[in-house]
C-alpha cells in the first residue's frame, strides 16, 4: 500500500519524493499550474498551483506529498485567488488573444478560460516590450511573456545553451537572450532546441507557421486545459 | 566605445584575477567592474564572459538584478538620495530639488554632459543623521541646503571624490544608551580562548558551546526569532559530503528601511562580531566564512578588512587559530548592490554564489543545503555579537537578561519625530513608552516597530514592549509625532516594497505595483470605497500567495495603518462611486513639461472642484 493523502476529500495515493502537483496529476487530478512541467525541476514561480496544506497556502509544485496530509485545491476560494494572479500576468504584459498566434494552444487563455476570468479587473502596465524579429526562422514577442523560466530551464538544463535567461527585477523583470547584441539571431539557438517548443504562451513562434490549425480547432478548443492535460 | 574598450582592457585584468577567475564571485566582480569604470559597458560584459566562462544571458541577468549596476553610461557622479519616509519627512526632496536645479539634471536622467546622475534610493542606514545621499556609493550624512551646494560647487569642478572634504562622509554613531553588548571590549583572543576552554573546535553533537547558547536562549536578532542553538545544532548534524565544508554567514544586509544599528556595531564593535562568527567556526567545525555587507556601506570596507587583516596576524583567523591544529577559518567580504531582498537568508546565499538574489524554495534549508550545497549558518550582525559574549560569560549570564521568552540586550535604531536619534541598547522587554522618554519623543502618535515589514503602533499601545512575545524588532524604530500623515507613512512603505520585490512570484511582483498604484490613486484624490476594498484584497493576495517573507509582509504597512489611523485613509475616499484611476490633468503633465508652462491655463480643473 503506498501512502496517500487526501485532495478535495478524495484519496491520492503517492511515492516517496513525489510533490503534491505530480502525485494529484498520476491520480487524474488537475491542478491549474503555468510555469510547472513535468520534465523540469519545479520553479515555484507563478503561484497558480497554490492549495491549502492543512490550512496553509503552499504552491503544490514545491511541496512534497506526505501522508495525511488534508490537501485542497479546488475550493472557490483558491480558485478566485487564482483568477486573480491571471489577471496580474495579463495586465502586466500585453495580450490581445485575437490576433495571438497561440490563441487556442496558449495556456495562460486556456487556465483563464477554465478558471472562469471574465475581465482583467485591473487597470492595464502596457509595458514597453519590442519584438525580437532578427531571426529568420523564429519571432520572439516579448508583450507575452508570463517569466514562468520553461524555456530557460529547458535551453540551460536540456539543451545545454543558455539561450534565454531572466534580467531585471521587481515589475521590470524582463526575458533576455544569449547574445551582447541582445538579438536572438546572433545566439546559438537551434530550431530542434527545447527551449523553442516548451513556451507555454505565444512568445517563442516559428515564423511562417501562421494559422497550419484553423481556431477553434486547436488544443483547448475542443476542450477545457484541465480535461487536456495529464 | 573605444575609450571603454581601453578602460576595460586596463581595469578587467587585476578585478578577475583578485577574484581568481571564480564564476560564484559574479556579483563582487561586476560591483568593481562598476566602481573602476563608473558603469558595466558591453566590453565589460564580454571580457568577464570570457574571463569566467560564463553566458552573455547570465551576466545581464545578475547585472539587471541589482539597482547599484549600470548596463548603460551613468554620471561620473552617481547622486542617489535616500528616500525612506524619515529622510522624506526631513526634507530631501527639496533638497534633492536644489541639487538638480543647480547642477541642471532631472532626476532618474544623466546630465547633457554626462558629468552626473541623479536619483533617489532605497534607505541607506543613515535615519539617524538623514537627510542623507550616497555619491558613488559613499554616504555623505547630515545633509543642509548649505551642503547641497557644496556638494554642488565639487561637482561643478569635477573634484575627484577622493580630494572631497573628509568631513563629507563622516558618520557618527550616535549611540545613546550602552549596556552589556555596546560595553564589551574583550581583550584581543578572550572570546576564542573562552570557546576554546569550553569544547574542542568543530566538537560532536552535543557540542558545549552550543549548549551554552541553548541555556542562553539566544534567538536570532534579525527579526525572526530563530533559537540560534537550533540553528547550529542542525548545521553542525548535517552530513557533510567529501570535500565540502560548512560555511558560517553574517547577514550585514541590513536593507530594513530605518535600521542602522549593524551599521555601528560594524563600525564600533568589528572584532567582537568576527569573534562570534569565529565562535560559530569553532562550534561547526567551519572553514570559511562571508561577511555579506550592503553595498551601501560601501564605507566601511577598507577598516573591516583591515581589521581582519590585523585578527590573521594576531593568530585569531586563518590557519591553526590560537596555534590549534585544524582550527582553521578564514573570512571574505562580500558587498551586496543595492537589493533589500538580499536580507533575505537563501537570496542572500544566491548572491553569494555570484547569481540574481532570488529566495529559494524551501526545504532544503541552508542549514542542510545552503551556500554551494554545504551545510551553511546565516546570522545577523547582532546575533553573533552575543553568541561571543555568551561564549565568554556563559550562557546562564545571558539568560538572566532581557524578558521570559526573550534573553539578552537588543539594539534599536531610533529615528524620526525625536531629539535623540541613534542607537539605543535596552534589554528585551523595555516598553515602547521608555524608549520614547530616552529618546525625546514629544507628541508621538505612531511608531514603526521594525521598520516597514514590522509593525505600526499608535499611541494607545505604547505600553507594549519590544520581545519576541510582544513586539519583535529588527531594530528598527520610526517615531511619527502627530503633525505626521500616516497614510503617506504607509505610501512610501508601498512604493518601497514595490521598488524591492525580486519578480520571482506572480503575485509579489505584480502586487505590489499594484498595490503602491492604488495607495496613489488614493493620495491623487482618485479614491472611492471601491479602491479600499481592492487594497485589503490586494493585501490577501500578497500575505496568502507570495514566496517568500518580502511579499508576505509587503502589506504590513498598509494593514496596520488602517487598523489604527482608518481617518488618514477615510478623508481620501472622496468620491462615493467608483472613478477611474486615469487622471486627465495629470496625463498632460509631459505636454506642460514641454511647453514650459504650468500656469493654470495649461490645467483642466480637477474633478470636484469643477462641479462645485
Amino acid at each position: 500500500m503506498s501512502p496517500t493523502f487526501t485532495l478535495d476529500g478524495k484519496e491520492v495515493p503517492f511515492r516517496e519524493g513525489q510533490t503534491i502537483i505530480q502525485a494529484a496529476h498520476a491520480a487524474g487530478q488537475w491542478i491549474p499550474h503555468l510555469c510547472y512541467h513535468p520534465e523540469f525541476k519545479p520553479h515555484g514561480s507563478c503561484k497558480l498551483c497554490t492549495v491549502t496544506v492543512n490550512g496553509r497556502h503552499m504552491a503544490s509544485c514545491t511541496t512534497q506529498a506526505a501522508a495525511g496530509q488534508v490537501v485542497e485545491s479546488d475550493t472557490e476560494a483558491l480558485n478566485g485567488e487564482r483568477r486573480t494572479l491571471l489577471q496580474m500576468l495579463f495586465v502586466e504584459g500585453n495580450h490581445f488573444c485575437p490576433s495571438c498566434e497561440k490563441s487556442g494552444d496558449c495556456k495562460l487563455q486556456a487556465t483563464a478560460y477554465d478558471l472562469g476570468m471574465m475581465t482583467p479587473h485591473f487597470d492595464h502596465f502596457y509595458p514597453c516590450r519590442p519584438v525580437d524579429a532578427s531571426h529568420p526562422e523564429i519571432l520572439l514577442d516579448f508583450n507575452r511573456c508570463i517569466l514562468c523560466s520553461l524555456c530557460v530551464r529547458a535551453s540551460r538544463d536540456v539543451d545545454g545553451k543558455s539561450v534565454f535567461a531572466l534580467s531585471g527585477r521587481g515589475i521590470g523583470t524582463k526575458l533576455v537572450v544569449n547574445a551582447a547584441s541582445g538579438r536572438l539571431a546572433d545566439t546559438d539557438v537551434a530550431m530542434d532546441d527545447k527551449a523553442i517548443a516548451v513556451c507555454p504562451v505565444g512568445v517563442i513562434l516559428k515564423k511562417r507557421r501562421g494559422f497550419a490549425v484553423p481556431i477553434g480547432e486547436r488544443t483547448y478548443d475542443k476542450a477545457p486545459i484541465s480535461a487536456t492535460e495529464e | 566605445m573605444h575609450e571603454a574598450g581601453r578602460d576595460v582592457a586596463s581595469a578587467l585584468p587585476p578585478i578577475l584575477a583578485r577574484w581568481r577567475q571564480d564564476p560564484t564571485a559574479l556579483v563582487q566582480i561586476l560591483r568593481e567592474t562598476q566602481e573602476a569604470l563608473d558603469w558595466i559597458p558591453p566590453e565589460a560584459i564580454e571580457f568577464i564572459r570570457r574571463g569566467l566562462g560564463l553566458p552573455h544571458s547570465k551576466i545581464e541577468g545578475v547585472a539587471g538584478f541589482y539597482s547599484f549596476f549600470h548596463t548603460r553610461p551613468r554620471g561620473r557622479y552617481r547622486v542617489l538620495f535616500a528616500d525612506n519616509i524619515v529622510e522624506r519627512l526631513q526634507g530631501s526632496a527639496a533638497l534633492m530639488e536644489r541639487l538638480c536645479r543647480s547642477l541642471w539634471v532631472e532626476p532618474g536622467k544623466v546630465s547633457e554632459d554626462g558629468l552626473l546622475s541623479v536619483d533617489t534610493t532605497s534607505c541607506i542606514g543613515m535615519g539617524d543623521q538623514g537627510p542623507a545621499l550616497l555619491v558613488n556609493n559613499l554616504a555623505v550624512p547630515r545633509l543642509t541646503e548649505a551642503r547641497i551646494d557644496e556638494l554642488c560647487e565639487l561637482i561643478r569642478g569635477e573634484v575627484p571624490l577622493a580630494e572631497w572634504p573628509a568631513g563629507l562622509f563622516a558618520v557618527e554613531d550616535n549611540i545613546r544608551r550602552r549596556d552589556v553588548l555596546l560595553d564589551s571590549q574583550p581583550a584581543p583572543g578572550d572570546v576564542l580562548r573562552a570557546a576554546q576552554a569550553r569544547a574542542r573546535w568543530g566538537g560532536a553533537l552535543p557540542n558545549p558551546l552550543i549548549e551554552e547558547l541553548r541555556t542562553a536562549r539566544l534567538r536570532g536578532r534579525g527579526g525572526a526569532g530563530f533559537p540560534t542553538a537550533l540553528k547550529w545544532a542542525s548545521c553542525r548534524g548535517a552530513p557533510l559530503a567529501a570535500g565540502k565544508s560548512r560555511i558560517v554567514v553574517c547577514n550585514a544586509d541590513e536593507g530594513e528601511p530605518g535600521t542602522f544599528k549593524d551599521r555601528v556595531l560594524l563600525t564600533t564593535q568589528a572584532d567582537l562580531v568576527f569573534d562570534g562568527m569565529t565562535v560559530a567556526a569553532h562550534a561547526l567545525g567551519a572553514t570559511r566564512g562571508f561577511l555579506y555587507l550592503r553595498g551601501e556601506y560601501r564605507y566601511l570596507l577598507d577598516a573591516l578588512q583591515a581589521t581582519l587583516a590585523r585578527r590573521r596576524a594576531a593568530g585569531l583567523l586563518g590557519r591553526g587559530i590560537l596555534g590549534v591544529a585544524g582550527a582553521d577559518f578564514d573570512i571574505e567580504i562580500h558587498l551586496g548592490a543595492g537589493a533589500y531582498v538580499c536580507g533575505e537568508e537563501s537570496a542572500l546565499i544566491e548572491s553569494l554564489e555570484g547569481k540574481r538574489g532570488t529566495p529559494r524554495n524551501r526545504p532544503p534549508f541552508p542549514v542542510t543545503h545552503g551556500y554551494l550545497d554545504q551545510p551553511t549558518v546565516v546570522d545577523n550582525v547582532e546575533t553573533f555579537a552575543c553568541a561571543a559574549l555568551i561564549a565568554l560569560n556563559g550562557g546562564g549570564w545571558f539568560a538572566g537578561l532581557g524578558s521570559a521568552e526573550s534573553s539578552g540586550t537588543k539594539l534599536l535604531s531610533v529615528s524620526g519625530d525625536v531629539e535623540r536619534p541613534g542607537v539605543y541598547e535596552f534589554p528585551f522587554g523595555v516598553s515602547v513608552d521608555e524608549v520614547l522618554a530616552a529618546a525625546g519623543a514629544r507628541n508621538a502618535q505612531a511608531v514603526q516597530v521594525g521598520g516597514p515589514s514590522g509593525t505600526c503602533i499608535g499611541a494607545a499601545e505604547f505600553g507594549r514592549r519590544i520581545a519576541f512575545e510582544d513586539i519583535p524588532s529588527a531594530g528598527a524604530f520610526m517615531v511619527f509625532d502627530a503633525s505626521r500623515d500616516m497614510f503617506e507613512v504607509a505610501r512610501n512603505f508601498t512604493h518601497f516594497f514595490a521598488h524591492e520585490s525580486c519578480g520571482f512570484c506572480t503575485p509579489c511582483r505584480v502586487g505590489t505595483s499594484l498595490l503602491k498604484n492604488l495607495m496613489d490613486k488614493l493620495a491623487n484624490g482618485h479614491g472611492s470605497p471601491y479602491d479600499f476594498v481592492e487594497i485589503e484584497k490586494m493585501n490577501h493576495i500578497l500575505q496568502q500567495m507570495s514566496h517568500c517573507g518580502l511579499g508576505h509582509s509587503a502589506c504590513n504597512p498598509v494593514l496596520d495603518t488602517i487598523a489604527r489611523f482608518r481617518p488618514a485613509y477615510e478623508r481620501r475616499l472622496s468620491n462615493p462611486s467608483f472613478e477611474p484611476a486615469f487622471d486627465l490633468d495629470r496625463a498632460l503633465a509631459p505636454a506642460r513639461q514641454m511647453t514650459g508652462r504650468d500656469d493654470a491655463g495649461a490645467h483642466l480643473a480637477i474633478h470636484g472642484e469643477a462641479t462645485k
